[in-house]
């Protein structure tokens, strides 16, 4: 068994024949973390215990000759940024060390309802906050294609460990770019769903307007299956939208014949690294090939994007991260004689410097006199941002560009300059402030064999066209 | 446009968002906010003069599709989380309440 490419197709197949259990597939993976992780660094727990009871569960089914349910067997890993019920939830914060949620996040218990088997939490920025996993406070994850360099962010130990086969596939969080840039860096698939499209509850919140949960994958047909189970609305989150749920895995495989692509010079630009120009380019060929048809168009506010995003995003995650106060979970500094102290102390042990970065970022732009000159105004560009798309739309099927600017960087290369390392998320932000879905495919390697994606974006609930389109990419690599 | 951030600056706004920064941590966040918000202020080329700010997406969604936030759900009691597995999580709690440091001087 190759476990670095096992998908759940063919997972689901070893099942059924009888080739493997549960329970063993379920020891596979945990025998290969056990002897492979420590260079790589992404897992931060492991749930055995409730992994091996749903294997067990799954493995007495099938011996009764029980219909299986579709995840039944496939071994996932989770985000440590998503409560499950057992296993602590850091979201790579010494603030949560200790916490234990008593709750089970919606998406992670829809997927187990379906039969998936959760191995254990992954390796995260601080909060999902970062774009190199290197602000975790548990340590950097390593890129498994090349160890010296990171494996992107904040979703850095998801998308390692789909693509060091730690998992068949792992869900992570994409704010600004956190599932796109890492899938990309890692050489694997990464699907942003339109925001509202899964539910957020228990997702540890950063952005809450921004914030969504998603998958990574070994390839588009797996995405379209996890994104069917976790999809629709939730009591429990009102924002988790009614939207009918549609048959994504038949929808990613129809034809792409007679579709339009949209092609944004804007993403073409200055700082595009050329082997990346080059593959996302042979993409586009590849598509046009498969008959679309390739139509140029602009999205004339992108360069706004980046500054607009960490206008709103910080100033959300100032309010949504005022609650980790040492009063309800996780750490309390016991040595202040006052509660104000007390949650200075606290706070100041326990966020790292990226998430003080950003908190005081957002508390500086929400505050009396320069709300309207920074908040409101990137609300305001927020609408811009928005309308290219709804209007690129309008003529296109959907829009592909390149997923990063650059291959996957060294380790260290940006920790020192954090205007450097938000430039990282060039092309991430916009689609991610628009609440439009993307998904990031593999299409290539450098020539030094890091690997390079292509982002394929959809409009507003319109999953089951991104990733047709992606399944066409994934189509022309083989 | 925008003003250099101070040092105070920096302190005032670690008071607001209850940070407590050391002060070579003062003197790095003084460099890094001025850094990206002379990125930021990048903003000020767009004439946003009557563009509606945007929360979140449903709102420019319009009837494109169902705006999400709109669909309420029953107003039935169900059951919460027990009180017992969430006080376990806290620092420090009796059997009822979290505990924290005296807030009232006599």
């Amino acid at each position: 068994m190759n476990f670095e490419t096992l998908s759940i197709d063919q997972a689901r197949a070893a099942l059924t024949s009888g080739e493997t259990t549960a329970t063993a597939l379920a020891e596979a993976h945990y025998a290969r973390i056990a002897q492979e992780d420590g260079k790589i660094n992404s897992y931060l727990s492991l749930a055995k215990d409730r992994a091996l009871a749903q294997a067990s569960k799954i493995d007495a089914l099938a011996k009764a000759g029980d219909p299986l349910p579709p995840l039944a067997g496939i071994p996932l890993g989770i985000k440590d940024v998503l409560t499950m019920v057992g296993s602590p939830a850091t979201a790579g914060s010494k603030i949560l060390e200790g916490y234990h949620p008593p709750y089970d996040c919606t998406a992670v218990a829809k997927l187990e309802a379906a039969g998936a088997v959760l191995l254990g939490k992954l390796n995260c920025d601080e909060f999902a906050m970062g774009s190199s996993n290197e602000n975790s406070a548990y340590g950097p994850v390593h890129n498994p294609r090349a160890l010296d360099r990171v494996p992107g962010g904040s979703s850095g130990g998801s998308a390692a460990a789909v693509a060091a086969g730690f998992c068949v596939a792992s869900l992570g969080t994409d704010t600004g770019g956190s599932i796109r840039q890492p899938a990309a860096f890692c050489g694997v698939t990464g699907l942003l769903p339109t925001w509202g499209r899964v539910s957020r509850f228990g997702l540890i919140a950063f952005a809450s307007s921004l914030d969504r949960i998603g998958p990574f994958t070994k390839n588009v047909k797996d995405a379209a299956t996890l994104l069917g189970v976790m999809a629709g609305s939730d009591i429990m989150d009102a924002t988790a939208s009614h939207t009918p749920v549609n048959d994504y895995v038949a929808e990613s495989q129809k034809p792409v014949a007679g579709l339009k692509i949209g092609v944004p010079e804007e993403y073409f630009g200055e700082g595009l690294d050329p082997e990346i120009r080059t593959a996302v380019e042979k993409s586009i060929a590849d598509l046009k090939a498969a008959g679309c048809e390739i139509k140029k168009i602009s999205l004339p506010h992108t360069r706004y994007a980046i500054p607009t995003y960490y206008v709103i995003a910080t100033a959300e995650a100032s309010s949504n991260l005022s609650r980790f106060d040492g009063v309800r979970f996780g750490l309390r500094d016991k040595s202040a004689p006052t509660l104000t102290g007390m949650y200075r102390q606290t706070r100041d042990a326990g966020f790292g410097a990226e998430v003080k970065r950003r908190i005081l970022l957002g508390t500086y732009a929400l505050s009396a006199g320069y709300y309207d000159a920074y908040y409101k105004k990137a609300q305001q560009v927020r609408t811009l941002l928005t309308r290219d798309f709804l209007s690129a739309f309008a003529d296109v099927d959907a829009i592909v560009t390149p997923m990063t600017p650059t291959p996957a960087f060294k380790l260290g290369e940006k920790t020192d300059d954090p205007v450097a390392m938000y430039l990282a998320d060039v092309y991430t932000v916009a689609a991610s402030l628009a609440g439009i879905c993307g998904v990031s495919v593999p299409c290539g390697n450098t020539k030094d064999g890091l690997p390079i994606g292509v982002q394929i974006l959809g409009k507003h609930f319109d999953e089951g066209m991104a990733l047709r389109v992606a399944q066409a990419v994934e189509n022309a690599q083989k | 446009m925008s003003e250099t951030v101070t040092l105070d600056v920096v302190r005032r706004v670690a008071e607001l968002a209850l940070l407590e920064l050391k002060d070579d941590e003062v003197a790095r966040m003084q460099k890094d906010l001025n850094a990206i918000l002379g990125h930021i202020d990048q903003l000020n080329e767009l004439d946003t003069a009557g563009v509606p700010p945007m929360a979140q997406v449903s709102e420019i969604l319009g009837g494109q599709v169902e705006a999400s936030a709109e669909a309420l759900r029953e107003d039935v009691v169900r059951p919460s989380i027990d009180r017992t597995a969430v006080l376990r999580e806290a620092p420090e709690a009796d059997h009822r309440f979290f505990k924290v440091p005296k807030v009232i001087e006599r």
